[in-house]
């Protein structure tokens, strides 16, 4: 039987999707459910002087109406940070309460004050307008860089400050620098942008008076997650009596991790109303209350030596987490980002110092990359401009400073277990038509064009991670994965896995990954995922975590068939079971070249005698069935890497930037099914891209979101993009029986900084910040030619 | 949204006489159905009027293309004729928005709603436009008044536009990279005779740019307008263009607009 593990197996979900067949939250609909609308605040900052529903309680069709009060009266909890972060001088770090429904005060713009729930969406938009809050309105604090110096936000924490992590040694990087022949360095902003999935977050939360179960359908990456903190923390109900369904979800992009107010307060008043209620978040809703990613202010140097050694590097960062800490928030900026701020490279000193700041904006937490794009964004700027600064060309360079063997232990926490980066370099290169660059951009000098090109080496830390390590880094849960492979006695298999899918093609791939490991063909076997009546149990789906971690539970849990497969065989064939070798689904006893195929074995397992015979397949101390789970905590992260080459076109009289080339040679280990990973990497692309070039989140002063809809948003579209040039090395992971690494943030971490450094390079060195903008450009483009005509 | 009265007008009588203080024509809806839905427009009636067959349709005559209010940006994009007597018009039809928008919205709509970013504004006025409603003839020239104000009287509707067709014209737009609205849209036309600049997205309402039809009339190249530094004092800053950016824009898009011709 071929191995379908590599071959371009086609998505079993797409006929689903392309059809219009899938089942998303907001195609649920329950008998006698309600609606419900948040009454949202409109101001960044304010206390809340009264709170007044009786007229919209008299509107028309209105059921319930709840409100801060309430939900502190049931002692209901609030939103949490999962990762709990100690600062350089020993304390903990400080976090506000996040009460689902705001009692006293609101944080930002659509800070939920209050539910309006009613027989029908019109009725509870038209009560939700009667509301009446009378808001004491505060000055906002809204700028990441002056977050220290405003207002108190909230009671208690100085300075905004979370807390002021570090991570490494300053004093021998000060031994480092001064060392140094010369110090390069940057002042850069990691700009804000808005996830923008595709669906909207919705939920439909149902209560079951007889039973006293709570469901809640929601668009979550990590149901079995949310439920955990939902009854420990939330209180909304203990676990056995919280049943949470993520059916499928239309991108989650990490905006999908958190618990939100919606999800609580929707389960919390069903409950209280004995029907169910459904919320769909509007799209104006998803800009304003959606997590956020990004935004930090970072100084960063570099000390080298004249011929390009690294020898110390200093990141002083400001990360912005917005109004309140939340799951992956303050993991985020610290641990997701100081360990990868030193890029590929050997650097013997090194220290991250990040001060983590409260404002008056949407919550900021993991988005896709989570916290490795801002890191390789640091590092990836910083070597190019040594590169123009040195004069040594920018892959040599980057060359010289990598790993010679592996593992290659990096200078702040990692091990990277495998790779090989010159190997990638080499091919990117050539990929990219390095060595005709100089042509291209004369070609384009003639036609009075600016043309850049742009490198980024990267590697990345993800498929998260060995418990032991995050829980003792502050993690406030393992981040082990589950799976169960159960066979039917007619021989076809479920796997259930605590992964969860929302465009990733688990569907297909963990198949792919069965059939092997079984010999069952991928039509007869179904994955299931996303529902905590479903399977064992789920950390879920983040951190490029699904194939590394997900998968290889899949891949324990058959092993474990296989071994009980073995010991079944040997009883019925009467071998020993040492003797028995599995191979395409078939069990061979090696001496007699008898065999049973898996299938016969499955029903042995469920159907364990025959007629007229006291006679049972199964070995002494085997209870009858064919089903095993696994729950795999990974021996360390996963380390994908790659060299990413762009190359612009810069029209200096409009500042237009054209992205003429994109190259990407990634090194994912081994490949599962490369028609998906080609489909992740587009997609990573696309939204790194989307930073360097297009997206921005932009507030005003007073904490309005100016960028709240998509007339000022700019999502990127396909015309925005070249087609990509996409192309691999293999190194497997040593750490994982597949030797896979993560594949699904790659994109949206190398992007920036390659596009970037094609921007800046074709502007002669000129720094302009993410989003490169027409106007920002077309400024850079006229400075050039002042100093261009300045030094003719 | 709240609720409102639904009408289907027959014909242009029908419509203008349901109108009121308090109702909007239902023509794409691209405009008027959003701010509704975002509560920044409330109407108690709604006159559609796209099932009246007089304001659809495309005539071209020896010297001008007159095409129906009602008629949508897809098939004025689409139009072997328009794309035959005034390429630039076509061309414009297809960059504006979407394919869902452009699927829907119409150009009488376009005019009529005048926002100061919008395409067709821009070819009313270097295309020396008239605007026909079903109660006079309107010189493009006199019809925008200002941003989102037309001379339209309440309750007028317009039937068709008539462009006049140049000897060369061309349309280019530096795009919102967001919403793709002009940022700055330029349309250059040159007819027996003169050249019309018109330019939108620039100020708050599109205009005739005096100084460079000037130039232009005189000597019909790019150079005659190169270099031009354009008063930005009224032009619009946002946080997609600074009026600084807006004026340089302005005079680049009319060079490549030149350039095109
Ligand atoms: C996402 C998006 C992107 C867009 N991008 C662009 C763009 O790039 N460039 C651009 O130019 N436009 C753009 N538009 C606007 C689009 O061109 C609309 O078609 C236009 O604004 C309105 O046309 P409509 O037919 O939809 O009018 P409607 O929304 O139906 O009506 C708009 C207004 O015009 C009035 N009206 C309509 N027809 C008549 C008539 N015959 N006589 C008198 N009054 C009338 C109505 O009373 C109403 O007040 C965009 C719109 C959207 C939603």
């Amino acid at each position: 039987m071929a191995s379908l593990v590599g071959s371009r197996v086609e998505r079993k979900e797409d006929k689903r999707f392309l059809t219009g067949k899938g089942r998303y939250t907001a195609d649920i609909n329950l008998a006698n459910q309600t609606y419900a609308i948040f009454v949202r605040s409109p101001h960044a900052r304010a206390s809340i002087k009264k709170l007044n529903i009786d007229k919209a309680l008299k509107s028309s069709g209105v059921v319930s109406i709840l409100t801060g009060k309430e939900i502190a009266d049931d002692k209901i909890g609030g939103l949490i940070a999962g990762w709990a972060i100690r600062s350089e001088d020993g304390t903990e770090m400080k976090c506000p309460g996040n009460p689902p429904l705001a009692k006293d005060n609101v944080n930002f713009v659509g800070d939920p004050v209050a539910v309006v729930i009613a027989e029908s969406l019109a009725e509870a938009k038209e009560a939700a307008e009667k509301v009446e809050v009378d808001y004491k309105v505060l000055k906002a604090v809204t700028s990441t860089a002056d977050a220290m110096n405003g207002d108190t936000i909230h009671e208690g924490i100085d300075k905004n400050l979370c807390f002021d992590w570090l991570l490494g040694d300053r004093q021998k990087v000060k031994e480092a620098f001064d060392k140094a022949d010369k110090v390069i360095s940057i002042d850069i902003i990691n700009n804000r942008l808005i996830p923008n999935a595709m669906e909207p977050r919705a939920c439909v939360a149902d209560y079951n008076a007889a039973s006293e179960e709570i469901t809640l359908y929601t668009t979550s990456q990590n149901p079995h997650l949310s439920r955990l903190i939902m009854s420990a923390f939330g209180n909304v109900a203990p676990e056995h009596k919280l049943r949470v369904v993520a059916p499928d979800v239309g991108g989650g992009f990490g905006s999908k991790i958190n618990v939100y107010n919606e999800d609580i307060v929707c389960s919390w008043a069903a409950k209280k109303i004995s029907r169910a209620i459904k919320w769909v978040a509007e799209r104006s809703e998803s800009f304003l209350t959606d997590i956020h990613g990004r935004d930090h202010v970072t100084h960063a140097e570099l000390a080298v030596t004249k011929d390009g050694k690294f020898l110390g590097f200093k990141n002083e960062t400001i990360a912005n987490l917005g109004a309140y800490a939340r799951v992956f928030g303050t993991v985020t900026p610290t641990y997701l980002f100081g360990p990868c701020a030193t890029g590929v490279y050997e650097i013997p000193a090194a220290y991250t110092n990040v001060k983590a700041v409260y404002t008056n904006t949407a919550p900021v937490d993991a988005y896709r990359g989570a916290g490795r794009p801002e890191a390789t964004y640091t590092i990836e700027r910083l070597v190019e401009k040594a590169s123009m600064e040195l004069g040594i060309d920018k892959t040599e360079l980057r060359i010289k400073n990598f790993p010679t063997a592996f593992p290659f232990k990096q200078t702040l926490v990692h091990t990277v277990d495998s790779g090989d980066y010159v190997a990638g370099m080499e091919k990117a290169k050539q990929m990219a038509d390095y060595k005709g660059f100089e042509a291209r951009r004369k070609e384009s000098e003639a036609k009075g064009k600016l043309r850049g090109i742009g490198v980024t080496s990267y590697f990345e830390a993800c498929g998260i991670a060995p418990s032991a390590a995050v829980m003792s880094l502050g993690c406030g849960v393992g981040l082990w994965e589950s799976a169960e492979v159960r066979f039917n006695p007619t021989g076809q298999v479920t796997v259930y896995t605590g992964s969860h899918s929302h465009g990733q093609s688990h569907q297909t791939t963990f198949a792919q990954i069965a059939a092997d490991e079984l010999g069952v063909p991928i039509e007869n076997i179904d994955i299931v995922h996303g529902d905590t009546d479903k399977g064992t149990f789920g950390m879920g789906t983040y951190g490029s975590r699904s194939l590394a971690v997900g998968g290889i539970a899949i891949v324990n849990a058959c092993k474990k068939i296989v071994e009980k497969g073995k010991r079944v065989t040997a009883k019925m064939l009467e071998a020993n079971p040492e003797d028995v070798e599995f191979k395409d689904g078939e069990f061979i006893v090696s001496k007699s070249n008898k065999k049973k195929t898996i299938g016969e074995v499955a029903f042995a397992c469920y159907l364990p005698g025959v007629r007229d015979e006291m006679k049972s397949p199964l070995p002494e101390g085997d209870e009858p069935g064919l089903k095993e789970t696994s729950f795999y905590d990974p021996s360390n992260f996963s380390f994908p890497a790659g060299t990413h080459i762009a190359e612009v076109e810069i029209d200096p009289e409009t500042g237009h930037v054209k992205l003429e080339k994109y190259t990407a040679c990634d090194d994912f280990g081994r490949i599962i099914n490369p028609m998906v990973v080609e489909g992740q990497v587009h997609g990573g692309l696309a939204q790194g891209i989307g930073q360097a070039l297009y997206e921005n989140a932009e507030y005003d002063e007073t904490g309005q979101l100016m960028t709240g809809s998509y007339m000022d948003y700019t999502m990127p579209r396909a015309d925005n993009f070249p087609e990509f040039n996409i192309g691999y090395t293999c190194t497997h992971a040593t750490t994982n029986p597949l030797g896979v690494k993560g594949c699904g943030e790659a994109g949206a971490i190398a992007a920036p900084p390659t596009v970037m450094n094609a921007v800046i390079d074709a502007l002669g060195g000129q720094e302009v910040t993410m989003p490169a903008t027409a106007e920002k450009v077309w400024k850079a483009c006229k400075n050039l030619k002042k100093s261009n005509a300045k030094a003719a | 949204m709240k609720d409102f009265n639904y009408h289907s007008a027959k014909d242009s009588k029908e419509a203008s006489k349901l109108a009121s203080s308090s109702s909007a024509f239902l023509a794409g809806g691209m405009t008027t159905i959003p701010s509704m839905k975002l509560g920044l427009a409330t109407y108690k009636d709604l006159i559609d009027i796209k099932n009246i067959k007089k304001l659809s349709g495309i005539k071209v005559s020896g010297r001008s293309v007159t095409i129906g209010a009602a008629t949508k940006h897809v098939e004025v994009s689409n139009s072997k004729d328009v794309k035959k007597a005034i390429p630039s018009l076509s061309s414009l039809a297809e960059g504006i928005g979407d394919p869902q928008v452009r699927n829907r919205g119409t150009i009488g709509g376009s005019i009529a709603n005048n926002d100061p970013s919008a395409d067709y504004p821009s070819a009313c006025i270097a295309l020396n436009a008239t605007i026909h409603t079903n109660e006079r003839k309107i010189e493009a020239a006199k019809f925008f008044k200002g941003m989102f104000e037309t001379a339209l009287k309440k309750g007028e509707l317009i039937e068709a536009i008539e462009f006049q067709i140049p000897e060369k014209s061309s349309y280019q737009k530096h795009p919102n990279p967001a919403s793709r609205y002009a940022i700055v849209g330029v349309y250059v036309a040159k007819h027996k005779g003169d050249v019309n600049v018109a330019v939108t997205g620039a100020k708050s309402c599109v205009y005739n740019d005096k100084e460079m039809s000037k130039a232009l009339s005189g000597n019909f190249s790019s150079s005659s307008i190169d270099g031009m530094d354009l008063d930005s004092s009224e032009m619009n800053t946002d946080m997609h263009a600074s009026a600084e950016f807006r004026a340089s824009l302005v005079v680049t898009q009319a060079k490549k607009a030149v350039d095109a011709c």
